[in-house]
């Protein structure tokens, strides 16, 4: 039985785990919610929004998913708010909140 | 089918793994194992194998190599002694951690210092605890017979460890003796096919290892492995009596030699087994009840089979040919002795460090300790517990 | 022939002590025998002293100790004679073979007091007139079979020719080089 990365936790019993640690799929570290290490918050502005996409490579988390041409909001589940994006977008279209509780 | 022939240890461990014909060999010269890899090398060479022999810069990459080559799902073989598996060190643990069956040829020899190029078992012995399989050899039929039994051993889905053939370094890997060897085509089924269930190439599934383990995943991992070994025993056994089907030499966790009705006995390992069962033959011969157990397997460590063969002992001397410096014992006298200690009626125990460094011993070294066996069983005084063997004395015989 | 009979070589690094004590194995294990031969291993230096060793018997021997007290001994070189004890444990019933141009009488006193036969074989002499050049382990070889009887001379002869056939297919010279030495040593072994 094989099994996936996201079905082993902290909780799993020693029986339950792969062997040796094993990890049997490719890309199990977007399993993985870096997203609430945060505790300042990118918020998208999109009528500001040119999509120049100059946010996208600077982003050191991929958490600015495209689709079509245009940037998305932001991938939460892994943004760790290191607040890149908010400083380089040259049209304010990304401001930088704190985290609420 | 047998073949009568005659070859010297490492002959034979090289010709065991030219009729299992493995994916990838890789390995770096030391004596006394160097002449492993070039017999080796020349099967490849001449094409008798389809093996991919990777000659390494050091001993850390043949062990590297090899457990890349079995990550990818292939099989790998290496040869190697003393200060060349030292520095394998790391590797070897996370050889065994990764849980990749990977299967070395260790020819004993003393791990220095002086530098000394001769037999004793503190390479393997150091490595006790690096979590490998380890099965020992009397004999040039025993090394080949444990070499081909590894693979099945190793491999199997309840164990999934690494395993180490050991054998004497010159005293059985460069002596030439009688050996039957097994046919090719029987050998070949005997081993058959590595097929694991994943592994790197597999496209469909491709597998990562060796990730980093932080505390709440890492107990769990070694717990595994614990278990892993536990379930070895087993499986050596099984596998044992499918090989003694096919070639007729019977193999346990260890041999018990003239045990039965036995008052006093030793246990050892490797090839001054050979010499002390002369020693037992001669002995009954007198009509004095000695028997020996040469240790076959020591990770696992076949604890309560061991205590059960040695409960009916009055003394047992335990043989260590290695040090371990604890100040109170080798390696192999604190396991005895540790299984030793469930019995209601325990043996009285004494342990003699021998044959470092190719210090020889023999027949009749051994009927001096028969000897104060006797003299501890008349006596229940055991004396020095912790004594060398075979060393030059201040006031003794040159 | 005893249960087993232990031999003990004595040479120089480079003289082939090493690899007559492995032919000596191989020719007992082609006559039926078990055998052990194994070299005692150091440092390997051309011209240092070596010792070999073979048990050969017709059930297996267990013992992997090195040997102390021998039924024969073989010295490749007799300067060995000055620097090593080579009669040491040897057995007074057993005997000792050198390779030497002297005879028995001549070297016994060099030989510790030892009573037991001593035989010689000028190896160099048959090595150089059979072979053109000095290989003195065909001699000792060939000495240590007559001596021994742990091969019955004929077999001797018949299994050292098919064995060269078979190595030196490509040199004829080679083979009926070493087949004469061969010869010529088992019937000029003399004894003491």
């Amino acid at each position: 039985m094989i099994k996936k990365a996201g079905e082993i936790s902290e909780l799993t019993p020693w029986q339950e785990m792969t062997i040796g640690g094993e990890i049997y799929e490719g890309g199990t570290s977007s399993l993985v919610n870096t997203g609430d290490w945060r505790t300042m918050t990118p918020v998208f502005h999109e009528e500001k929004c040119t999509h120049c996409m100059y946010c996208v490579p600077y982003c050191p988390d991929s958490s600015i998913p495209v689709q079509d041409g245009k940037r998305l909001d932001f991938d939460f589940m892994h943004c760790k708010g290191c607040g890149i994006c908010y400083k380089v977008c040259p049209f304010h279209a990304i401001s930088f909140v704190k985290e609420g509780v | 089918m047998t073949i009568r022939n005659r070859l010297s240890g490492n002959e034979a461990i090289a010709y065991a793994m030219k009729q299992i014909n493995p994916d990838v060999m890789g390995a770096f010269p030391i004596t006394p194992s160097t002449e492993i890899p070039q017999y080796f090398s020349t099967y490849v060479a001449n094409g008798e194998v389809d093996t991919e022999f990777v000659a390494v810069e050091s001993e850390h990459s043949a062990m590297t190599t090899c457990m890349a080559a079995q990550a990818a799902g292939g099989r790998a073989v290496t040869a190697t002694s003393s200060a060349g598996m030292a520095l394998m060190w790391e590797m070897l643990y996370v050889a065994a951690s990764s849980r990749l069956p990977v299967t070395m040829a260790l020819v004993n020899r003393a791990l220095t210092g002086p530098i000394n190029i001769n037999c004793d078992h503190s390479d393997s012995m150091g490595a006790r605890d690096s979590g490998w399989i380890q099965l020992y050899s009397e004999t040039n039929q025993e090394a080949y017979d444990n070499f081909i039994q590894a693979m099945p051993i190793g491999e199997s889905d309840e164990v999934r460890l690494p395993v180490m053939v050991c054998q004497d370094g010159f005293i059985t890997s460069h002596a030439v003796e009688n050996i039957e060897l097994l046919d090719d085509g029987d050998v070949k089924r005997f081993v058959g096919e590595y097929a694991p269930e994943n592994y790197l190439l597999k496209k469909e599934n491709p597998l990562a290892i060796g990730p980093y383990d932080i505390s709440n995943y890492y107990m769990e991992h070694k717990k595994q492995q614990a278990e892993a070994m536990k379930n070895a025993k087993a499986v050596i056994l099984s596998v044992a009596k499918q090989f003694e089907e096919l070639s007729g030499r019977s193999y346990g966790l260890f041999e018990a030699y003239e045990m039965e009705d036995a008052e006093v006995a030793l246990v050892l390992i490797g090839s001054s087994a050979g010499t002390a069962k002369e020693t037992v033959r001669r002995m009954r011969g007198e009509g004095k009840k000695v028997g020996l157990v040469k240790i076959r397997v020591f990770r696992p460590f076949p604890m309560e089979e061991l205590a059960e063969t040695l409960s009916k002992v009055s003394a047992v001397a335990v043989m260590d040919k290695a040090e371990s410096f604890s100040a109170c014992g080798g390696p192999l006298f604190a396991e005895v002795r540790s299984a030793l200690y469930d019995l209601e009626r325990r043996p009285k125990a004494i342990n003699y460090v021998y044959g470092l460094g190719g210090r020889d011993i023999c027949v009749e070294d051994f009927a001096m300790i028969y000897g104060q066996l006797f003299e501890i069983a008349k006596t229940g005084e055991t004396g020095p517990v912790y004594r060398h063997i075979g060393q030059r004395e201040l006031g003794g015989d040159r | 022939m005893k249960d087993v009979v232990e031999i003990r070589w004595h040479g120089r690094g480079g003289q082939g002590a090493k690899t007559a004590c492995l032919l000596l194995a191989e020719v007992a294990f082609n006559s039926g025998m078990y055998v052990q031969g194994f070299p005692e291993y150091g440092p390997e230096r051309m011209g240092a002293p070596i010792t070999a060793y073979n048990r050969i018997s017709r059930e297996r021997c267990s013992v992997h100790s090195n040997i102390y007290s021998p039924n024969f001994v073989v010295v490749v070189d007799e300067t060995l004679l000055k620097a090593v004890d080579v009669t040491n444990g040897l057995k007074e019933d057993g005997a000792i073979i050198i390779n030497s141009e002297k005879t028995p009488e001549e070297l016994r006193p060099l030989l510790r007091g030892y009573q037991g036969k001593v035989y010689t074989i000028d190896a160099r002499k048959i090595s150089e007139e059979a072979m053109g050049r000095y290989f003195p382990n065909t001699p000792m070889l060939a000495a240590a079979v007559k001596v021994s009887n742990v091969v019955d001379s004929d077999h001797f002869i018949r299994d050292m020719e098919a064995s060269f056939r078979h190595k030196f297919a490509s040199k004829p010279h080679v083979i009926d080089g070493n087949m004469r030495a061969i010869r010529q040593s088992l019937e000029e072994v003399c004894a003491g």
